[in-house]
């Protein structure tokens, strides 16, 4: 943490140089938050008494991430249950959430009777739509034809896809196809290609939103951690005042602001996974049972037009813990 | 990370001692402990766990068949990077086998982890 910046003394408002690196462990993390343009950040012990006013705004949705149905492991035997929470929990928001995003490992291993609990549980949901991206879990036997029945339809090449909403134009994009020995994530020449023209017809002052299940930004590449053409693909977002990519896969937050686009992955709904380096591998992370629940959540996206600034807040499931475990939000340009 | 036991039920041969197989006799099973385990038989193990094929690098006698097992939480592949073999998603404790007919140099990864790169040496 103490890289975090605590000011930036930049005139409009976005640090340039550096990045914004903050990692919030559920329940000791640091609170970071950009409000008009400059970045602030508190201890999560400072956070009581502010989730309410966060709530407001014009367009309000919720990310989950990383069900894994179908695993089963020491880590967390009963991952139906913590995602069952999980939707508990979104449908208890003060706000009913215009959309779900889910951005990927849906199932654990591509199975049928996974992706048919998922649906099961999902149908509970109390929420306008829900939005998916695959990860690589759900695509692994057969390059994600399943997946595509159930949750592409409607998509383009392997499962991408935009769509607007109260003016924010969002982006679907799947970074878990044809992976070559040694690589990252990867979207492919044809991917790329069509998010060009997708973006090509929109003002810069329109807010974008890019969801994907690997990090786009290289969190970790030594764990896989990151996208191979994820910076060429952000080259085409740069002309918009606002972009933030939301991501899943390492299973826990982190955040990073660079230039005009925030970075925030979300934590699992199933299980845990250690920090960067700090294992052996980025398998699952064994934690007692009463702890688990601090380390699995949700995460409740804002868009509050009216002050122009996007606030990300992230839940962990567990049954005490109704405040937020983090916060962070970015400027918003000619909402 | 976990019981990485290892059962084989057929193996043979360590040809040099440095290369670090376990003291077997004749009978017993015995599992590969190093890199650049070398293999003159009909079948040997690579392990994966911790998001590693262990031993990264085998050599081995054409005619030899390789399994691999999954020690992992994780479900991981077996993907030549020439398409040579291909496995289905292996879930904890599953295994894949292929037998090495042909010398050559085998390069595989794990289509899910593709970080996690290793190669077989068929002589």
């Amino acid at each position: 943490m103490g890289d975090v910046i605590k000011g930036n003394l930049d005139t409009d408002g976005i640090d340039r140089r550096g990045f914004l690196k903050c990692m919030a462990w559920a329940g000791t993390g640091t609170l970071c938050v950009m409000q008009g343009g400059v970045l602030k950040s508190f201890a999560m012990s400072g956070l009581a008494g502010k989730h309410h006013a966060d709530l407001k705004g014009e367009l309000a949705f919720v990310q989950i991430s990383d069900s894994h149905i179908g695993f089963n492991k020491a880590a967390n035997p009963d991952v139906t249950a913590t995602l069952q929470v999980a939707i508990d929990k979104i449908n208890g928001l003060p706000v009913k959430p215009e959309f779900v995003l889910h951005t990927g490992d849906l199932s654990h291993l591509s199975k049928d009777s996974e992706f048919d609990t998922l649906d099961q549980a999902l149908k509970s949901l109390r929420t306008g739509a829900i939005h998916y991206v695959p990860g690589e879990h759900d695509v692994i036997n057969d390059n994600g034809q399943q997946y595509r029945e159930r949750y592409g339809k409607n998509t383009k090449g392997d499962g991408w896809y935009s769509f607007d909403q109260k003016g924010v134009h969002f982006i679907g994009l799947v970074n878990v196809m044809n992976l070559k020995a040694g690589g990252l994530g990867s979207l492919g020449h044809d991917q790329l290609e069509w998010l060009e023209d997708d973006v090509s017809h929109l003002k810069s002052s329109t807010p974008i939103v890019v969801f994907a299940h690997i990090p786009l930004w290289s969190v970790y590449p030594e764990w896989g951690w990151g996208t191979d053409d994820g910076a060429q693909a952000l080259t085409y977002l740069k002309k918009f005042g606002s972009v933030s990519v939301l991501n899943g896969h390492i299973h826990q937050v982190m955040q990073k602001v660079e230039g005009n686009v925030t970075f925030h992955t979300a934590m699992s709904t199933a299980f845990p996974q250690p920090a960067p380096g700090t294992a052996p591998s980025p398998g699952p992370m064994k934690v007692p049972a009463e702890q688990l629940r601090t380390l699995l959540g949700v995460t409740n996206l804002n868009f509050v037009r009216g002050n122009n600034t996007l606030a990300i807040v992230d839940s962990s499931l567990a049954a005490g813990q109704t405040k937020r475990e983090e916060i962070g939000s970015a400027p918003l340009y000619g909402g | 990370m976990k019981n990485t036991q290892i059962k084989i039920g057929v193996l043979c041969v360590a040809l040099s001692g440095v290369l670090g197989w376990q003291a077997a006799s004749q009978a017993k099973p015995a599992a590969p402990t190093a890199l650049g385990a070398r293999a003159t038989g009909q079948a040997i193990e690579v392990k994966i766990d911790n998001f590693s094929f262990i031993p990264q690098e085998i050599t081995v006698a054409a005619g030899t068949k390789v399994t691999w097992v999954n020690r992992d939480d994780i479900p991981h592949t077996v993907r030549s990077t020439e398409d040579k073999f291909k496995s289905k998603a292996l879930d904890t404790d599953e295994q894949y086998s292929f037998t090495f007919d042909t010398p050559g140099t085998y390069e595989y990864f794990c289509s899910v982890h593709p970080k996690m790169t290793a190669k077989v040496i068929v002589q």
